[in-house]
């Protein structure tokens, strides 16, 4: 049975990886499950220096979901490059590195740095709906989406994953964007732009006042926007948004995802992407599927 | 030590006062490592609720390798697990955080409001030295304050005065002139403040417990930071997460 899969010339053991801002840099993780299980480890979002990210409260559950509003705190790619990737070195499972930025000199900037280390893809992340300036900004008009893409491009020594926001009209608009921009790859979909009420304090639960909407409520608009984009352009898709189970993953395949990421499911179960990649075999296996590929995009 | 998240089961549970739960949790080896201050995070048993809320360890029983939480009922998950019954199983992750650190000389001072109260139980137990413990409560529903006479000379401030000092914690410190040579302490912040410039104004060594909305519970999500005074070592910004760093913090260490 082959579960290997190929994006952009890169090979992964298996197609699940984790959602970036759900999993660190893996060190907590990896005291709960064995990171060498995974196909790729992505990265909380690194900027070109330190960032402080939100006041708190910076979450907030929701029903059958999660608002956050973390606003990108990292240690800069500095500190990045000697502490974090070092670590993730350590195992047999490739690095994808997610990269914020207010301008796009900034993310140019961590872009170039990241290009003479040993990390095998990048992502970028143009749908953060949390911090003010860069983030989503970028992520919401299809001509900026197409000319970050090309800056980034130009300057980047690894394979270049964009990360698509769903607070938009029509995904499939600024999914052609960063292809005509020359993404080797899209991730999606980013959190959903969420608010939530304390009605004993009357003010916002979260000190951002909106935050971004994750977890098993959002699935159904997750496969609904893989399976646009998977139709409107000739890009691997790396799919998330409430991955919580195998059966999940699935969904997210057969809609045209090639990889999927396991994000808030972390915080509810640790060991969901372990079971992820155990539970995608077992359905393999009752389907009679030998190779990933042939179940890639079939629902059509 | 080691985190693990394992279902669990429920041995005992107790209504002690309005809306504030008891409750005594089989944890098998989770209860040889945790030690007082730490807390655990306790799992949903309705799959809407997807984060675990996390509850400070307010007694550990090695024997019986079983964990005591007392809780206070704040919203649908804490009530949902007011309803467990003796024999039925909830998911739990712990031990968690970094406890106090024990000083065993000298005289102790632990100062705790409300559902700040339960950790001093476990910490009371486990400090073998001179001990003033002393908790603030809203009213006459004192919990958890006759178990803790057990343990050291327990002093009660009342906001509504109907037992002890009329007032908060800082009045009844003030009133029975307690001093110490380390204070422990946990609550609502603006007593933690309050406790902090105490230790401050008497040059009194001080460890406090911080609460904060959390997600993964072990470091990685960010959602629960609070202000340090020098930077911290995950993200070099002044930021300290309080379910990893912490929630016990040197007073010094933070800013509240």
């Amino acid at each position: 049975m082959n579960t290997k899969v190929t994006i952009a010339g890169v090979e992964f053991k298996n197609p699940v990886t984790v959602a970036s801002g759900t999993f660190g840099s893996g060190a907590e993780y990896g005291e709960l499950i064995d990171l060498n299980r995974l196909g790729a480890v992505v990265t909380k979002g690194v900027a070109n220096i330190p960032w402080p990210g939100n006041p708190t409260p910076r979450i907030a559950e929701t029903c059958s979901g999660m608002l956050n509003a973390i606003g990108l705190q990292n240690p800069g790619v500095d500190v990045f490059i000697k502490r974090d990737i070092p670590f993730l070195k350590q195992f047999d499972t490739k690095i994808i590195v997610n990269v914020c930025g207010k301008t796009t000199a900034d993310y140019v900037e961590t872009v170039e740095r990241l290009g003479d280390t040993d990390v095998d893809m990048l992502e970028i992340n143009i749908s953060c709906p949390n911090v003010k300036e860069g983030g989503i900004a970028f992520g919401q008009n299809p001509k900026s989406v197409e000319d970050i893409t090309k800056a980034i491009k130009a300057k980047a020594k690894q394979p270049v994953i964009m990360k698509l926001s769903p607070n938009v009209t029509d995904i499939t608009e600024t999914a052609r964007a960063a292809e005509a921009g020359g993404a080797d790859a899209l991730s999606l979909i980013n959190t959903l732009t969420g608010m939530k009420i304390d009605i004993e304090r009357q003010t916002f639960a979260l000190a951002n006042k909106t935050g971004g909407l994750s977890g098993p409520g959002i699935k159904p608009i997750a496969v609904r926007m893989v399976y646009q984009v998977a139709n409107a352009v000739n890009l691997p898709i790396i799919g998330m948004g409430g991955i919580r189970t195998a059966s999940d993953a699935i969904e997210f395949i057969l809609a045209g995802a090639t990889m999927v990421a396991v994000g808030t499911a972390n915080f509810v179960n640790p060991y969901t992407t372990i079971e992820v990649i155990d539970g995608i075999e077992d359905y393999m296996e009752r389907h009679h599927v030998d190779d990933i590929h042939s179940i890639i995009g079939i629902v059509k | 030590m080691s985190i693990k998240k394992m279902t669990v089961t429920v041995n005992y549970q107790k209504k002690l006062a309005k809306d504030v739960y008891s409750m005594w949790l089989a944890v098998g080896s989770m209860a040889d490592e945790a030690k007082p201050g730490q807390f655990i995070s306790i799992y949903s048993n309705d799959s809407s609720r997807l984060l675990p809320r996390p509850i400070s360890i307010c007694e550990v029983d090695r024997e019986f390798r079983s964990i005591r939480v007392v809780y206070r009922v704040v919203g649908a998950g804490t009530e949902e697990f007011s309803h467990l019954k003796a024999g039925q199983r909830v998911s739990v992750m712990g031990p968690l955080g970094n406890g106090y650190t024990l000083k065993q000389e000298g005289r102790a001072l632990l100062v705790a409001g409300g559902i700040g109260i339960p950790p001093m139980l476990e910490l009371a137990k486990n400090l073998d030295c001179e001990k003033d413990i002393v908790l603030g409560y809203k009213d006459s529903q004192t919990f958890l304050a006759s178990e803790l006479e057990d343990y050291g000379n327990v002093y009660i401030a009342t906001e509504d005065g109907s037992v002890g000092t009329k007032g908060n914690v800082m009045d009844a410190i003030r009133q029975h002139g307690l001093t110490a040579d380390k204070i422990y302490s946990c609550g609502p912040t603006p007593m933690l403040r309050a406790v902090k410039d105490f230790s401050v104004e008497k040059s009194i060594e001080c460890e406090i417990s911080l609460e904060e909305k959390m997600a993964c519970g072990i470091g990685a999500c960010l959602a629960c930071v609070c202000k340090s005074k020098d930077v911290d070592a995950h993200t070099h910004v002044n930021n300290k997460r309080i379910c990893k760093d912490g929630p016990v913090f040197n007073a010094l260490e933070v800013e509240l």
